[in-house]
């Protein structure tokens, strides 16, 4: 006797279709699962029986085979372990193998024969509505997070819930449309908070509005991390595309909370500098995705920037460039989408004591060398925006509280708007004075673009038509300084 | 490579009359030999300077080679190659005095300054080809950039460094000896206050070396036009070094007019910024 179920295997971030198929056939009592299961895949033999014997259902004793096709595609995790044991139920006949008709089936099984939630509901959700599946069936927590995409979720708790609703004996409870999500902004982090730094806060307005990168440099305790956690606050929120897909991105690393599932605040991201090159840009044997893909949309915080791994900085280079990471496999290749924001932060000396008056350098020439060493010319090109922050004098900390978010935001959602309306145009002296500049200062080709990109963004913060000359010279006063360059 | 034994009658006459002449003295360079023999002064200090220090050693190196003094100096890193790089950015003359074999680039990392000293001007030794550099190679390569110059000048130096024995050598043979006064509480300006105890000269311009050696300088500073925020933050940045924030502080200017001004000011060289912090450059 022969029962199938659908299923989605995880690609990156990607639903694959798979169908469960199980066979009954006569022979020694016993369960084989093929059809590249892994490892936790395969110990779905012992939670589907277990789950099957809890929820006083019958264990067939017959010989069981269950094949997860199409055959040649790696399944991992335990998501399969619902669509294993409905399959089994429907191929032993004490479900009707019809009433799975239209349904996918995504799930863990406890040994009580409890539905656990799987990462990737979302992503599952999205396959089996592209499937023309209508309904999924899945844990109670799930379901929230599929009804996103548009399925009709079947929340259950047990597998005898599940049972019961399929033979036709109960209805599921209804489920809300998760439309409120996330609060919108967080009230916690105001630029309002920090005083002083006007420079640095000119810069996170510069990059807000023209999504530049933007590195900090400065001795510690000069409030870096504290203005780079305030750039998501300036940042217009999210559109719905970009919260369905940063949802979706989440609901496969498995972050999301299962009460309000829609992700509305775009996403900061500060991985600590131990991170691995896989941790940043993502990778595994089925890739998950890395900081770098959590940040997309988002801000991609890096503190300490010269304390991070050479390779993990430099295998940051292709989502800066491409905004997006591909990581290749043996079995192929996944994609993940990485356009995020790059904030760092550094001192400007391993000793911290550069920039800061009160204290003195104690770095040796080796140290700083090796310090600056670690930061290639190609990364430090990426970054449109470098300020110095030198620490304030207590004069300035006594000055009031600055400008709160909420202002700094319209006049960066006007930029935004005025540069997508169309190009500016560079007058002539602006021109005449980038090209004396370039003679003057050392500043590389690369860097005469990016002088010319930021100071666009500095005109349309202005609210004018064309770019002039004031623009430029700010604009040149963010430039990569000599001390990074070498 | 040439090669200048005491006896040739090219031999520097300054270096000649010190307590012992190196015996023969190893060029490179597309330098004229004579200007070993021209008016000379030297710039030397610390290697590990202050952004200040190294900025002071930029403009001496600067002034007195636009004034048409020879620039001699060590090639070392920080006082030294700035004092270099500051001669070679007005265009002018400077001498690069090693203390390793001729055929030597020592430190590695100012190669490429080498390279460009050797364009006008020489790089010295009194080491043959093939000599290691070697920690007691350097205060004998101090007596010949003593014996070199008319002046020396110490830009920042600490208690125990080799710019002092420089100084020593300098007033061993009766050269002027100037020392770039610095903040009592500083480590880098313990030697040079020290130096200034000693009777040294304090230098507070590059005009007092220009006196003290009898040179009038060649052409006065031309005025510079700036926009008038320019021109007062010039006041305010000359007044003390700062950082971009204490200029806003005074609440008198936007942030970003403030940035836009210190380019400016950059720009035509008046100011130069060195992490975050803007110093006046004259």
């Amino acid at each position: 006797m022969l029962a199938r179920t659908i299923t989605h295997a995880l690609v990156g971030l990607d639903a694959r279709k798979v169908e469960v198929e199980a066979h009954l056939q006569n022979g020694v009592p016993g369960l084989a699962i093929v059809g590249l299961a892994d490892r936790a895949c395969q110990e779905a033999k012992h939670r589907v029986r277990s789950g099957i014997a809890s929820a006083e259902l019958e264990w067939p004793s017959r010989r069981i085979t269950v094949n997860l096709a199409p055959a040649g595609l790696r399944k991992e995790g335990s998501g399969f372990d619902l669509p294993i044991a409905l399959a089994i139920l429907a191929a032993s006949r004490q479900l009707s193998p019809d009433s799975l008709q239209g349904h996918a089936a995504v799930g863990e099984l406890a040994l009580d024969g409890r539905l656990r939630p799987v990462r990737g509901a979302l992503a599952a959700a999205e396959g089996a509505r592209n499937a023309g599946l209508k309904r999924l069936v899945c844990a109670a927590e799930s379901a929230a997070e599929a009804a996103l995409a548009g399925v009709e979720p079947i929340p259950a708790r047990h597998l005898a819930e599940v049972v019961s609703y399929l033979k036709g004996e109960s209805d599921p409870p209804p489920v809300e449309h998760p439309t409120k999500g996330a609060p919108l902004l967080s009230h916690d982090l105001d630029l309002g908070d920090v005083r002083g730094q006007e420079r640095a806060r000119r810069a996170l307005e510069l990059a807000a509005a023209g999504g530049h990168n933007l590195l900090l440099a400065g001795p510690p305790g000069t409030g870096k991390s504290m203005l780079a956690r305030r750039l998501p606050g300036i940042l217009p929120p999210l559109t719905a595309e970009e919260a369905l897909e940063v949802t979706r991105i989440y609901s496969v690393a498995g972050l999301l909370s299962p009460d309000r599932p829609l992700i509305r605040r775009r996403p900061f991201r500060m991985p600590h500098q131990s991170a691995s090159v896989a941790a940043i840009v993502g990778g595994g044997p089925g890739p998950r995705p890395g900081e770098a893909t959590l940040a997309h949309h988002g801000v991609l915080f890096l503190d300490e920037l010269p304390e991070f791994q050479r390779p993990a900085l430099e295998a940051l280079r292709q989502p800066l460039e491409d905004g997006l990471v591909s990581i290749a496999r043996a079995e192929g290749r996944a994609l993940f989408p990485a356009r995020f924001q790059l904030v760092a932060a550094m001192n400007m000396c391993p000793c911290g004591g550069r920039g800061d008056p009160a204290a003195e350098c104690a770095c040796s020439a080796q140290r700083l060398a090796a310090f600056r060493e670690k930061l290639s010319r190609a990364l430090v090109d990426r970054f449109d925006l470098v300020v110095a922050v030198p620490r304030s004098r207590a004069v300035e900390l006594a000055a009031g509280t600055g400008e709160p978010s909420e202002a700094v935001r319209a006049r960066v959602a006007a930029a935004r708007e005025r540069i997508r309306a169309g190009p500016l145009p560079r007058t002539r002296p602006a021109s005449q004075l980038l090209d004396r500049a370039v003679e003057r200062l050392p500043l590389s080709g690369r860097g005469r673009a990016r002088v010319a990109r930021v100071a666009r963004t500095i005109a349309a913060l202005a609210g004018v038509d064309g770019v002039g000359e004031e623009h430029i010279a700010e604009a040149l006063a963010y430039r990569s300084p000599r001390e990074l360059a070498s | 490579m040439i090669v200048l034994r005491r006896s040739d009658p090219l031999f520097p006459p300054r270096l000649r009359a010190i307590f012992d002449p190196p015996p023969a003295l190893y060029l490179r360079g597309a330098g004229e030999l004579e200007l070993l023999a021209r008016r000379a002064a030297a710039v030397i200090g610390a290697r590990s300077c202050s952004p200040y220090g190294a900025q002071v050693a930029r403009m001496l190196g600067r002034e007195l080679a636009a004034a048409g003094l020879v620039v001699v100096s060590g090639l070392a890193r920080g006082v030294d190659g700035e004092a270099h790089r500051g001669a070679l950015e007005a265009g002018g003359v400077t001498v690069a005095v090693l203390g390793c074999g001729i055929d030597r680039d020592y430190p590695a990392s100012n190669a490429q300054l080498s390279r460009r000293i050797e364009e006008h001007g020489l790089v010295v030794s009194e080491y043959e080809p093939g000599v290691e550099p070697a920690p007691w190679r350097f205060p004998a390569r101090n007596r010949i950039i003593a014996g070199l110059c008319e002046a020396v000048v110490v830009v920042e130096a600490r208690e125990r460094s080799g710019a002092l024995i420089t100084a020593d050598f300098a007033l061993d043979e009766g050269r002027e000896v100037f020392a770039v006064p610095g903040e009592i509480t500083a480590g880098l300006s313990m030697g040079t206050n020290a130096l200034l105890k000693l009777g040294a000269t304090p230098l507070t311009s590059a005009q007092d070396v220009l006196d003290a050696l009898g040179i009038e300088r060649r052409e006065a500073v031309e005025a510079v036009n700036v926009s008038p925020v320019a021109a007062r933050i010039l006041e305010l940045v000359r007044d003390a070094p700062c950082g971009a924030d204490e200029l806003t502080a005074d609440g008198m200017h936007a942030a970003g007019a403030i940035s836009a001004a210190l380019t400016e000011l950059e720009l035509a060289g008046l100011v130069a910024a060195a992490d975050g912090v803007y110093r006046a450059v004259r």
